[in-house]
């Protein structure tokens, strides 16, 4: 057995048998994560029938990175508040901003005031970035498998990709249930390969994410070095993608997965 | 306060059982882990507990089912906000482990850990007296993997990323030592009652 958590640890003391699965990228701001700030909605974005993007000023906005979230909070006259984490969709290099888009969850507290009665000027409170393990600092070659509104934090990443002019590989395959379905559709480049699962265009397969999409990137498409991978989505969805990976050859302490409950 | 124009929230149903910030998941139950769930099975499995005691020891699955068997029914809660009521655990009250290991005087925190190498630091003193287990049982089934399975840390008085998925040992130590959500700025007790959720809280 490899000696992998420290090679202080005195001898007798109990090692893990596998290597921390997700080392933190980075540290994270315990005063920013604990501070509440305001954030004024500007402005709506509908995306598909089912998802919109909200952005907000955050005049004292530390900054984030890509793929990091928040815990956002409503609260009623009589003081009773809802908070629900949401990914940050846009990137680093839009100071002062932030951007969230949200599924209009059937019957959802949260998602369902911003879908129904959010308008610009409406403020809310934010608190964060929080998270440092599924940060991406635009340094390795990312691999990102996102589904449904799964793919946001994924969409800061190439963003951030695209803004700085990174050259490091970049690839994404995204699931959703439709082309209509397809969160930032228009915004998608040669890094990625939307699979759909219900309905697609004419000549494109219909059916969920397969060891055939995922296999040749681990292999002939894989970069010197190898991949970090970034799984989110619904559980469901972050189980099926993970196992593909790590059965593709894919190490697991370089999987991070962001699951969305 | 901060209002939110015209965010009036569900319905209030007075629960004394859910602690602030919280809502009832109802029959849901989130997955919340940052790792591949592993491929575990009870002959993997062992748990150790070491660091400050009298009697360091592992124990396989075998001898860990031979120690008097211990439930837990009520609520757990999540730092994400859902709690969970009257749910139903089987396993090991931690109490049986820690008297065959026999803690030092100068113990006073422990550090968790999984199989897969998460770590989440607690006092000794949520540990002990009946309010801890290592469970491998839900609801009268064999405790699933995404959830912990085979046997995970049940510390339910506390947010739940302190009961560690995959448990694999505890380190007694006399000093607090931050795990891995610790570390990324999540609260070194995390009492839901006192909405200790991240450090600073
Ligand atoms: C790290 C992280 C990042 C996330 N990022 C995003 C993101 O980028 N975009 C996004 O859209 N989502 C994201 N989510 C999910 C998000 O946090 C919320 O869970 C989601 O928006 C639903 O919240 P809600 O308040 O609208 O729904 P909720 O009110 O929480 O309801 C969710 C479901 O439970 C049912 N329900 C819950 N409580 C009750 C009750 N008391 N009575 C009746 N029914 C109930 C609802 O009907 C609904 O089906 C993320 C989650 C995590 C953990």
């Amino acid at each position: 057995m490899t000696r992998t958590t420290s090679d202080t640890t005195a001898p007798g003391l109990f090692v893990p048998p596998t290597r921390f699965a997700v080392p933190g990228r980075i540290a994270v701001s315990n005063r920013e994560a604990a501070r509440w700030q305001t954030a004024t909605l500007t402005e709506v974005r509908r995306e598909t029938p089912h998802a919109s993007t909200f952005r907000f000023a955050v005049p004292g906005w530390a900054g984030h990175l890509p793929g990091q979230h928040l815990m956002l909070r409503l609260t009623a006259d009589d003081g009773y508040t809802a908070q629900r984490h949401y990914s940050i969709a846009s990137p680093p290099e839009d100071a002062g901003h932030i951007e969230l888009t949200l599924d209009h969850v059937e019957g959802g507290e949260v998602s369902g005031w911003f879908h129904t009665l959010a308008k610009p000027g409406d403020e809310v409170e934010v608190r964060g970035p929080l998270s440092g393990f599924f940060a991406w600092p635009g340094d390795r070659p990312a691999l990102l498998i996102g589904a449904g509104s799964g793919v946001v934090p994924l969409m800061s990443m190439i963003r951030h990709h695209r803004m700085r002019s990174l050259t490091v590989p970049l690839r994404l395959l995204v699931s959703a249930r439709g082309p209509e379905e397809l969160i930032y559709a228009r915004e998608y480049g040669a890094e990625t390969t939307p699979v759909f699962t219900r309905r697609a265009p004419e000549g494109v397969p219909v059916g969920r994410l397969s060891a055939s999409q995922v296999a040749p990137l681990l292999a002939a498409e894989q970069p010197p070095g190898g991949w970090e991978a970034y799984v989110c989505g619904s559980n469901t969805f972050a189980e099926h993608a993970s196992r593909l990976l790590v059965a593709a050859g894919q190490p697991v302490d370089r999987i991070r997965i962001e699951r969305f409950g | 306060m901060n209002v939110t124009r015209g965010f009036t929230g569900r319905p209030r149903v007075q629960n004394a059982g859910l602690p602030p910030g919280q809502y009832d998941a109802g029959d849901d139950w989130p997955v919340l882990s940052a790792e591949v769930t592993p491929d575990l099975t009870p002959a993997d499995w062992s748990f150790r507990i070491d660091g400050l005691v009298a009697a360091p020891r592992t124990w396989d699955w075998a001898e860990a089912h031979a120690l008097p068997a211990s439930a837990y029914e009520g609520d757990i809660h999540c730092v994400t906000s859902w709690s969970k009521f009257g749910v139903r655990f089987g396993g090991v009250s931690l109490d049986a482990f820690l008297e065959a290991a026999r803690p030092d005087a100068s113990a006073t925190h422990a550090v968790a850990y999984s199989h897969t190498g998460y770590t989440t630091n607690l006092p000794l003193a949520d540990l002990t007296g009946g309010r801890a287990w290592i469970a491998w049982e839900y609801e009268g089934q064999p405790l699933p993997a995404e959830h912990g399975g085979p046997a995970r840390l049940l510390v339910p008085h506390l947010y739940f990323w302190k009961s560690a998925k995959w448990i694999a040992g505890l380190r007694l130590l006399d000093h607090d030592e931050p795990g891995f959500w610790e570390q990324n700025g999540y609260h070194a007790r995390g009492n839901p009652w006192e909405e200790q959720r991240y450090s600073g809280d």
